[in-house]
Parts: C-alpha cells; sequence; structure tokens
C-alpha cells in the first residue's frame, strides 16, 4: 500500500528539481538547440534549393549552348553553300568572260586579218595595175605593129588579169 | 594467424562473460544476504540491546527484499559485508515539525536506535520515521498498524539523491550540448551531440509535431524536458550501482508530479472549445447531468492513467528482475547446489529482462510524451468547422 501512495519528501524535491530542471532547460538548452536545429534545417533547404536552381539554370545554359552550336553549324554550312555556289558562279562567270573576251579577240583578229588583207588587195591591186600598166607598155611598145597580135595579147592579158582577180576575191 | 586471432576473441569474450556472471552473482548475494538476515525485533528490545547483533539466520523473505529495494530509503545501501552488518551511504534527514530537524542518517543505526532533535525524539521504522518518546516505544492498533505520530518527512533520501544526480546529468548533457550547437553553428553534429540530436529531432518530428499540432513549438521544450528526464531515469534505474539504482521513476510520487505537469499544461492551454466541450457539450440538455461528470472525470482521468502507467511498468521491471535473483536464494535455502544451479537460469532470465528493461526505458518515455502531447494537442485544437459536422 506504501508503494502507491506519494511521499511528501520526495512529491516536495521532485516538484523543486524538476521546476528547476524545467525552467534551466528550456532557457538555457532548449531554446539555443531547437533553434539550432532550425536554422541548420533552413540553411539546408536553401542550399538544396539554389542547388536545384543551380542545376536548372547549368542545363538550361546547356541547352543555349546546343542551340548555339546548332546555330553555328547552320551557319557555317550556309556560308559553305554559299561559297561553292559563288564559286561555280565565279568559275562559269570567269568561264564565259575568257570564252567573249577569247571570241573577241579572234573577232578582232579576223577583223584584221580582213582589214590587212584587204589593205593587202588594194596593194596588190595596185601593184598588178602598175605591173600591168609596164607590162602592157612594154608589150605596146614592142607589139604594137600588129593589129591583131595586138588584140589578142590584150585580150588574153585582161583574161588573165581577171582570172587572177576573181582568184584573188 | 587468423585463426588465432579469432580464438583470442573468443576466449577474452568468454573471460569477459564470465566475469560479469560473477559479479551479478556477487551482487545478488550481497543483495540478498542483507534481507535475508533481516530481524524483526520490535523497537524497545532494539532500543536496549544496541550492540545486539543477530546470529539467527532468518528465513529469506523474498516479498520484504523486493519491496525494499523497490521502495524509497533514508540511506544507500551498498552491500553486508556479513548478516547484519550492512555497508551503506547515511543520508541527511530533514524533518518539518515545529522547526526544522536536520541531522544524519547515520544516527538511526538502520532502525536500532531513536534520535533526539531539539528535543524530539524520532524512530525509524521499516523505512519510516515516526515520533516517538525518549525510549523510541512504537505503539500498534488493533491492525497491528503503528500508530505513532508521522513528522513530515522532507528527507534527502536515495531517490531525491538520484533525482539531484539526474537533474545535474541532464543539465551538464544539455547545456553541453547547447553550447556545442552555439559554437559549431550550422555545421554537422559531433560527439555527444549527434548522439542525442536524432532524439531530439525523432521526438519533435514524430512525437509533438503531429500530435500537438500547429502550436506544437511553445510545448516542445516541456514535453522534450519530460521525455529525457523519464528516459535517463529509467535508464539510470537499471544500472545497479550507487548512485543508480533508485527506483525513481517507479516511484508514485514523481510519476504524481509529472502527471500534475502535464495536467496544468493541458488545463492551461485549452482553447474554449476544449472547455466547451466539458461544460457545454453538444448533447441534449437533458444529458447534461450524465456527461458533464464524465466529462470531468475524463479529465483528471488522463494524466492519472499517465502516472499509473509509467510507475506500473518501471516498478514491475524492478519487481521481475529482483524476484528472479529471489529465486537463487528461495533454491539456496533448500540447498547450495540446487541455489547455484538456478542461479545460471536466474542470471540469464535477468539478462534477458534488463534488456527488455532498456527497450521499456525508451518506451515508457516516449508513450508518456505521446499521450502529453495527444492531451495538450487535444486540448489546444482548433474547430473551425465544427458545427457543421453536427
Amino acid at each position: 500500500m506504501e508503494l502507491v501512495l506519494p511521499g511528501i519528501g520526495l512529491t516536495f524535491w521532485m516538484v523543486l528539481v524538476f521546476g528547476l530542471l524545467l525552467f534551466l532547460l528550456k532557457k538555457f538548452a532548449w531554446k539555443p538547440i531547437l533553434s539550432a536545429l532550425k536554422e541548420r534545417e533552413n540553411s539546408i533547404e536553401e542550399a538544396l534549393k539554389s542547388a536545384e536552381a543551380a542545376k536548372d539554370q547549368l542545363s538550361k545554359l546547356k541547352s543555349d549552348n546546343e542551340a548555339l552550336y546548332k546555330q553555328a553549324r547552320e551557319e557555317r554550312d550556309q556560308l559553305l553553300k554559299e561559297a561553292k555556289v559563288m564559286k561555280e558562279t565565279i568559275i562559269s562567270d570567269a568561264k564565259k568572260s575568257a570564252e567573249d573576251e577569247g571570241k573577241r579577240i579572234i573577232q578582232a583578229a579576223s577583223e584584221e586579218i580582213n582589214k590587212q588583207k584587204a589593205v593587202a588587195i588594194a596593194e596588190l591591186k595596185g601593184q598588178v595595175a602598175s605591173m600591168s600598166i609596164a607590162i602592157a607598155e612594154k608589150l605596146i611598145g614592142n607589139q604594137l605593129a600588129n593589129n591583131d597580135q595586138q588584140k589578142t595579147i590584150i585580150t588574153s592579158h585582161i583574161n588573165d588579169l581577171n582570172n587572177t582577180q576573181q582568184a584573188n576575191a | 594467424m587468423p585463426e588465432n586471432k579469432g580464438l583470442s576473441k573468443i576466449t577474452n569474450f568468454k573471460i569477459l562473460s564470465f566475469a560479469c556472471l560473477i559479479l551479478l552473482l556477487q551482487s545478488t548475494v550481497l543483495l540478498a544476504s542483507d534481507h535475508g538476515s533481516d530481524t524483526n525485533i520490535h523497537s524497545s528490545e532494539q532500543h536496549q540491546g544496541e550492540t545486539h547483533h543477530t546470529t539467527i539466520h532468518e528465513k529469506f523473505k523474498p516479498g520484504d527484499m523486493i519491496l525494499d529495494h523497490v521502495k524509497d530509503a533514508h540511506d544507500w545501501h551498498i552491500m553486508d559485508l556479513s548478516p547484519g552488518h550492512p555497508v551503506s551511504i547515511p543520508l541527511p534527514v530533514i524533518i518539518y515539525d515545529n522547526g526544522l530537524h536536520i541531522f544524519s542518517s547515520g544516527k538511526f543505526e538502520h532502525g536500532h536506535k531513536v534520535v533526539e532533535s531539539k528535543g524530539n525524539h524520532y524512530f525509524l521504522h521499516k523505512g519510516k520515521i515516526y515520533k516517538t518518546d525518549a525510549i523510541g516505544h512504537l505503539n500498534y492498533d488493533e491492525k497491528n498498524k503503528v500508530s505513532n505520530e508521522i513528522p513530515m518527512d522532507l528527507s534527502i533520501t536515495k531517490n531525491v539523491i538520484a533525482l539531484f544526480v539526474s537533474a545535474i546529468l541532464l543539465l551538464l548533457i544539455f547545456l553541453s550540448i547547447a553550447k556545442s550547437y552555439k559554437t559549431r553553428g550550422k555545421s554537422a553534429p559531433k560527439g555527444i551531440q549527434s548522439l542525442l540530436e536524432p532524439i531530439i529531432i525523432f521526438i519533435r518530428d514524430e512525437v509533438v509535431k503531429p500530435s500537438v499540432g500547429a502550436h506544437y513549438e511553445k510545448f516542445l521544450p516541456m514535453l522534450l524536458t519530460i521525455f529525457f528526464f523519464i528516459f535517463i531515469n529509467n535508464l539510470m534505474g537499471l544500472i545497479p550501482i550507487a548512485p543508480f539504482g533508485a527506483n525513481l521513476t517507479g516511484n508514485i510520487a514523481v510519476t504524481m508530479v509529472l502527471s500534475i505537469v502535464v495536467f496544468l499544461v493541458v488545463s492551461f492551454s485549452g482553447n474554449k472549445h476544449y472547455w466547451k466541450h466539458i461544460f457545454m457539450p453538444d448533447v441534449p440538455k437533458a444529458l447534461w447531468v450524465l456527461l458533464i461528470p464524465i466529462e470531468i472525470l475524463g479529465v483528471v482521468l488522463k494524466p492519472f492513467v499517465l502516472m499509473l502507467r509509467l510507475f506500473a511498468n518501471i516498478t514491475a521491471g524492478h519487481i521481475i528482475i529482483l524476484g528472479f535473483f529471489s529465486l537463487i536464494f528461495i533454491f539456496g535455502e533448500k540447498s547450495a547446489v540446487a541455489g547455484f544451479g538456478t542461479s545460471i537460469l536466474s542470471v540469464a532470465f535477468t539478462l534477458f529482462m534488463s534488456v527488455l528493461e532498456l527497450l521499456v526505458a525508451f518506451l515508457q518515455a516516449y508513450v508518456f510524451t505521446l499521450l502529453a502531447s495527444l492531451y495538450i494537442g487535444s486540448a489546444t485544437e482548433e474547430h473551425h468547422h465544427a458545427e457543421d459536422h453536427h
């Protein structure tokens, strides 16, 4: 029976000691402990959050990089293509202009040739005329006595002249 | 080589366990020999025969022995050198009886002598101090109970010492932890801090937060103090060497004070819904006559059950362990061989029980804290739409 009856002495000391303990622990132990725990948990949570944010940013940066890289590659491809086209046009232009120039040179040359030929022909004609005149003078001086002979000679000469003229033309 | 190492380990373990066994046996022998030889001689005889030694070996009374160890005491008994010669630490006796009377409990000489203090005479009988005449005469009533006046006894008893020790331990532990929290800041816990931090967080997150609800932070220091007070005292009660081994949390006075603290906190923090639920329940007024007393009973019963549960569990644990030890001496009285044979079994069972008690030590502290949190939670709960449900 005594076991289940609270003793006055122990009750008194218990109230005193436990009250004191409650006060001291609350003020000097639980307050700093609990606030430190809370602070630490908050800081950990914050750190986790910022790590997550950093990760997001990093992945974003990565995707940005990827896009940039892709764009650069596309640009490069474009440039290459353009260069190729340009090369082809340059080559074809060069070809064309060279052809044109060649043609032009050939034409000029043929024109020049024709010109020279005409000059040469004219010169030849002049020479032939003067030579024929000289020949004619000689012939006239020697053989003009004989009329018939004269006639045949002149016609043969003229024919000859005509022939040569035709051949020259 | 590894084989050798393993072998030496095994032998080491064997030696260690054997030493433990011997120690345990020894302590039980000492325990029991003290109380086995308790003599029940009337005080008047004792007073006259101060040098009286009992050589008659009385029959071992397990009930008395167990109760003596479970109860509080005015001295801290360590061992008996021989039957009737106990070695114990005398503790101060403080009696308030028209003024303070302070003297050492050693003056009682284990209940053999009357102590005179400021004109009053006191006598220790079966762990209780009675006011007597100069020769220490005890009067018995018809139920064979001592009818002498019992003065207000505020002595520093065994349990009070245990209380002091536990309070000092708690202060040392938690103030040092608080200091390391202050100095170490947000860095990871270290040493004893990392041992107790998971428990603190467990109590906060798994016990208090879900049970109390939104305002849990206000009650956290008190509930943590209660938890660690019960826990450390439960553990200290399992260590059989002074200044531990007192049955503090198995003392009804201690559990009563703890429950009263909970009761007061619940009552003072209870909101108007809590009180309305008790004094103006949502039932027809005719039923109030029936329901209000039940509700009031419930309010008182909750802390009362808290008090009894802790007391009964811890005391029962101590009684079971002591009961196993008693078996040794019950059989030992019949024959030494039987006593030795029983001791092996008893020690094994006691070892098992002690390990179980370690679990109980935590469990009871946890249960007390959990139920206290639930009571506080029910008293501070906000009923937002209570009317809608009825």
